[in-house]
């Protein structure tokens, strides 16, 4: 009756090139690839002596963190000075300000400052969405985690390990493991991984932790552990935040951990080369059994070193696609 | 005296529609097609080409005076109420202070007096504050202008004094206004819970934080037999329930607001606040539901549910924002494309807004018969328009029906007979 419009043609410029990185939803396979590729270029030029490129040269990153983080946040710093970007970190606690118009406020004050781009993560979903509709042209805005839409750069770096440890996507089975309904990665991996083929994705968690209808993203919901597991070429663990006790959530951590944790035991309903993955940080022995976190098939690592090269990739990318823009806005 | 000649008149409460002419004396229709004896116009409205209708009764509509003037005044809305055809406002207790005690509630209806355009008719708060504790001075605010009660959509957590303020309400023949929503299953969601909110990683508002407390207020509605009115619907369960216990007999009515009957929870794609609304905008079904209520009597009315807001309140984060749009001025033209989907016919359309909502609030209102107030609005169905920041006169201009094509503009409002409005 009334056009929906769609909302990730927000992150692309006129010849199709990524200009924000604001969720993996929409993207288009070529799109997702050329972001791994470039980021997998980038993981073996950290293993260098001169670990640093000239492609942000001169220009101004401001990580804009308006809910607290040590990995994201530094993950991003040094990607960013590794492209030669000159940093600015600014931690704004959202609980000291009245969310709204301070954003938009301080959107306001920090462009004034020139930057040219604006790495965010905040609480509420759409936040990333909501300033780049209102920055000034030709700066980017990089999602670090909205609330519980999307954390892209969690979710690609998660491909990049996948890929460099599975190669092609297509007959993988990725299990997703715990609470769901919390997760902004949970939903960015299911997007990315349904966009780069992969055989089947699940989820497992109680009903409690599973958001309405996620069977519409394109995942087969289980609440059995060892079923979700059956066969998996992937398993990955999601974090549980304690609060989820006091909100009628769950009955108890032992409770969620014997049912839903991750354990030796259980991962061997998993295929044998099967591997492990966690955002992170992890809570041990909440939704994941420490011998399995530190055990041969544990990723975990291996995401934070590929965490940096695929924050250089998008970081770049929406750079040089911002860039295009502004010439061909300029040509016409 | 004043003749409007030649539109097509649809009263609907007289059964009316043709064209003619219509004679008005002292603020009231005096005459419809002959010219009463010794009847001489000093003024003339020529209608062809237009329809001429009772002034719309908008069942729901914030004006946000007192307490929220950085949104919207007396004033100002009024000013776009009858802008957009609509004579008679209808306003929720939730101002600030909140309409629980008589010198609010004749503050509104005096401040509307004084800017001479729309009626403003506050609903009184049915507990004190609406904190859902204590009665509100039920008599003492109708006597001052109250029309009905309402503890809008602040939870009364107490079933046993819902049942007290309807016993209450009762014993006085006064109407119960109730804006459905349970609190614990509202929470601090934004919208409804299903596939959209799901990947848009927002907080869900379930069908049942609805439906819970409609059928909750229709069992103690049937305990006490008091008037009920169940304000803004969104959910189809919903209106199966009221349309249920209309068929049982229960003394109880509906409306909804317009833009449940257009959009659905698909449009907040996008994280666009303007569709941030409470009640949220359901699934397909339920505007299924909520339309088929519409032409099978389980809901009579519709409102615009107008919510003005300042620039800032709208411009955040989706659920950082605040719910409501301005719909003053587009409940009419929206109204029309329900005509246009071939729902409703034009008759029935204008029943909804005018008649309908009368009969609900016991008004004289809302019918254009010999003797009534000159209440009056003139549009022409087909002038195509956009609703744009510049012509835009509610001081919100937050509606995400701002630049959409729109068919059918209001050309004249008459209230008792004084142009209060001309395009």
């Amino acid at each position: 009756m009334f056009e929906i419009t769609d909302p990730n043609n927000i992150q692309l410029n006129s010849e199709g090139q990524l200009k924000h990185f604001i969720t993996t939803e929409g993207l288009s396979r070529e799109l997702l690839t050329e972001i791994i590729d470039t980021a997998d270029s980038f993981v073996d030029m950290s293993a260098q002596q001169v670990k640093k490129v000239p492609l942000l040269r001169g220009k101004t990153v401001v990580n804009l963190f308006f809910e607290s983080s040590t990995r994201t946040l530094s993950t991003f710093e040094l990607a960013a000075k590794r492209l030669s970007a000159d940093v600015l970190n600014l931690n704004i606690s959202t609980s000291s300000t009245s969310k709204g118009e301070t954003l938009k406020d301080t959107l306001q004050t920090l462009e004034a400052m020139h930057s040219d781009m604006f790495v965010v993560r905040h609480s509420d979903s759409g936040a990333a969405h909501f300033i780049a509709e209102h920055v000034t042209p030709n700066v980017a805005v990089i999602n670090a985690g909205d609330g519980r839409h999307a954390h892209p750069t969690q979710a690609m770096l998660d491909m990049l390990t996948i890929k460099r440890h599975k190669g092609d996507f297509s007959p993988l089975v990725v299990t997703i493991i715990g609470d769901i309904l919390h997760s902004r990665v949970a939903r960015s991996q299911i997007h990315a991984l349904r966009t780069l083929g992969a055989a089947e994705i699940r989820v497992v968690a109680p009903n409690t932790l599973l958001p309405r209808n996620i069977e519409a993203l394109g995942v087969k919901v289980f609440t059995n552990m060892e079923s979700g597991l059956k066969d998996a070429d992937v398993v990955i663990m999601l974090r549980l935040q304690k609060e989820r006790m006091q909100s009628a959530l769950l009955p108890s951590e032992s409770e969620f951990y014997k049912l839903f944790g991750l354990t030796n035991e259980k991962l061997q309903h998993a295929k044998p080369d099967a591997v492990v993955m966690h955002p992170g940080p992890i809570n041990r022995g909440v939704e994941i059994e420490s011998a399995v976190a530190d055990g041969h098939q544990s990723l975990i690592l291996d995401q934070v070193t590929n965490g940096i090269a695929v924050r250089m990739a998008v970081m770049s990318m929406s750079m040089s696609g911002q860039m295009t823009e502004k010439n061909l806005k300029t040509e016409a | 005296m004043l003749i409007i000649k030649n539109g097509r008149l649809i009263d609907p409460k007289n059964q009316q529609d043709k064209v003619c002419d219509l004679y008005i004396q002292n603020g009231k229709v005096i005459s419809i097609d002959q010219a009463p004896a010794g009847f001489s116009a000093n003024k003339t409205i020529d209608a062809s080409g237009h329809i001429v209708i009772p002034g719309l009764i908008d069942m729901c509509a914030h004006v946000r005076e007192p307490g929220y003037t950085q949104k919207a005044t007396i004033a100002s809305e009024t000013a776009a109420a009858v802008a957009g055809g609509i004579t008679t406002m209808i306003t929720p207790p939730t101002t600030k202070p909140v309409v629980d005690n008589p010198a609010v509630a004749e503050m509104i209806i005096d401040r509307a007096e004084a800017t001479g355009l729309a009626n403003v008719i506050p609903v009184g708060a049915l507990t004190q504050g609406l904190q859902g504790e204590q009665l509100a001075p039920m008599h003492s605010l109708s006597r001052s202008g109250c029309v009905a009660f309402s503890n809008a959509r602040k939870s009364i957590p107490s079933a046993l004094v819902l049942l007290r303020c309807l016993e209450y309400a009762a014993t006085h023949d006064f109407l119960v206004i109730f804006q459905p929503q349970n609190h614990d299953l509202t929470g601090e969601g934004c919208m409804h819970d299903d596939t959209t909110c799901t990947r848009l990683g927002l907080t869900g508002i379930p069908e049942t934080a609805e439906t819970i407390e409609v059928a909750r207020c229709l069992l103690l509605v049937e305990q006490t037999g008091v008037r009920a009115h169940f304000g803004q619907l969104s959910a189809e369960r919903s209106v199966r329930m009221v349309t249920d216990a209309r068929k049982r007999g229960l003394n109880v009515t509906a409306d909804v607001s317009i833009h449940h009957l257009l959009l659905t929870d698909m449009n907040v794609n996008g994280f666009n606040s303007m569709f941030h609304v409470i009640p949220p905008l359901r699934s397909q079904l339920d505007r299924a539901g909520l339309r088929h209520g519409l032409v099978t009597d389980g809901i009579q009315a519709i409102c615009s549910d107008h919510q003005p807001h300042d620039p800032a309140a709208k411009q955040a984060p989706f659920a950082a924002t605040e719910p409501g749009i301005s719909g003053l001025e587009t409940l009419l033209p929206l109204g029309l494309m329900l005509v246009e989907q071939e729902l409703l016919s034009l008759p029935q359309l204008i029943e909804k807004l005018t008649a309908a909502p009368a009969a609900i609030l016991e008004l004289n209102k809302g019918s254009l018969g010999i003797g009534c107030d000159a209440d009056i609005c003139i549009f022409n169905p087909e002038t195509q328009w956009q609703l744009n920041s510049d012509n835009c006169v509610s001081s919100g201009h937050n509606s995400p029906f701002m630049n959409t094509p729109l068919k059918g503009k209001v050309t004249h409002t008459l209230m008792k007979g004084e142009m209060v409005y001309r395009a």
